[in-house]
């Protein structure tokens, strides 16, 4: 019997992400204006027999979290 | 002296870490498969630049769970020297050997050119050979490599010396916090830079500036 999980990752906030950066300059040329603080993270989805296993495998492997922030959002 | 160069799906540097090695007098060198877990006895590992198991993830993320890294983590425990260059820089701060973690660079592009680095510590294991303030010339080809700890740990890394390199001149390319281009652990026997020694050992090709590093590391071995 497995669970679906998802784990959502961020860069930590005041570290600067260059590649939220990249996405908010790209949208004006696109003409969406007024979008600001722009962060790109990471999701992983993942089928798990023991989702009390979840917080343990974002701090060894799914997440560093000297740079980023982990989210477990569901595992129902 | 014997050295080990790790061989990770992915690496790519790791030939000239052999090559570089191997100009140091009286050293060898050989390779050591990620999947072992033997270190086969040498004397000094060197985790080579690459892009580990396709930088999935994480840059160095799961490299740092393979059969060798844990005999490499158990050997730097031991007081083993142990080298990190760019990817392997990554590896030895995802496996908790070095303090801190390497981040994209802060204008977002890969870099690949020859940077001036200073020399902040000059009495350890991998830069004996070099004189404190000295400039390396050697190349730089990563887009990953900013340089980052949380402020309270990067005022106890300078308080402590472990900051061992700064990019010189102004010529920070990516961003890193106090210009840092390589650190070691609090015990002084593990050591990483973004920088690549190993491309800089036969003037040839510009420098051999890089070649300190590989006989610093046999002089500290003895």
């Amino acid at each position: 019997m497995t669970t679906r999980a998802r784990v959502l990752i961020r860069p930590k906030a005041g570290i600067l992400d260059p590649q939220g950066v990249a996405v908010e300059q790209a949208l004006p040329a696109l003409g969406f204006s007024g979008a600001a603080n722009v962060h790109v993270g990471r999701l992983v989805e993942l089928d798990i027999e023991d989702p009390s296993q979840l917080k343990s495998m974002c701090e060894k492997l799914l997440a560093n979290p000297l740079i980023e922030d982990y989210e477990i959002l569901d595992a129902s | 002296m014997r050295f080990g160069v790790i061989r990770f799906p992915g690496s790519c540097d790791e030939v000239d870490a052999v090559l570089a090695c191997e100009r140091v007098p009286g050293a060898s060198a050989q390779l050591l498969w990620h999947g072992d877990a033997d270190l086969h006895g040498v004397d000094a590992v060197v985790v080579p630049g690459g892009f580990s198991y396709g930088d999935y993830l994480r840059v160095g993320a799961i490299a740092r769970f393979s059969p060798v890294m844990e005999s490499v983590i158990r050997f730097s425990q031991e007081g083993g020297i142990v080298l990190g260059i760019c990817n392997g820089f990554q590896v030895l701060c995802e496996a908790g050997l070095l303090p801190g973690a390497l981040l994209p660079n802060v204008d977002r592009r890969f870099i690949c050119r020859q940077v001036n680095v200073e020399v902040a510590q000059a009495t350890m294991p991998f830069t004996a050979d070099c004189a404190a303030g000295e400039l390396l010339s050697i190349p730089v080809k990563h887009t990953t490599g900013r340089y980052y700890a949380p402020a309270e740990m990067l005022e106890g890394l300078e308080a402590d010396g472990q900051v061992v390199l700064r990019y010189a001149h102004d010529g920070n390319p990516n961003g890193s916090s106090n210009d840092i281009a390589g650190v070691r652990n609090a015990a002084g026997n593990v050591f990483g830079l973004m920088p690549h020694p190993e491309h800089a050992v036969d003037p040839l090709t510009g420098s051999d500036d890089g070649l300190k590093i590989f006989t610093s590391m046999a002089h500290a071995h003895g």
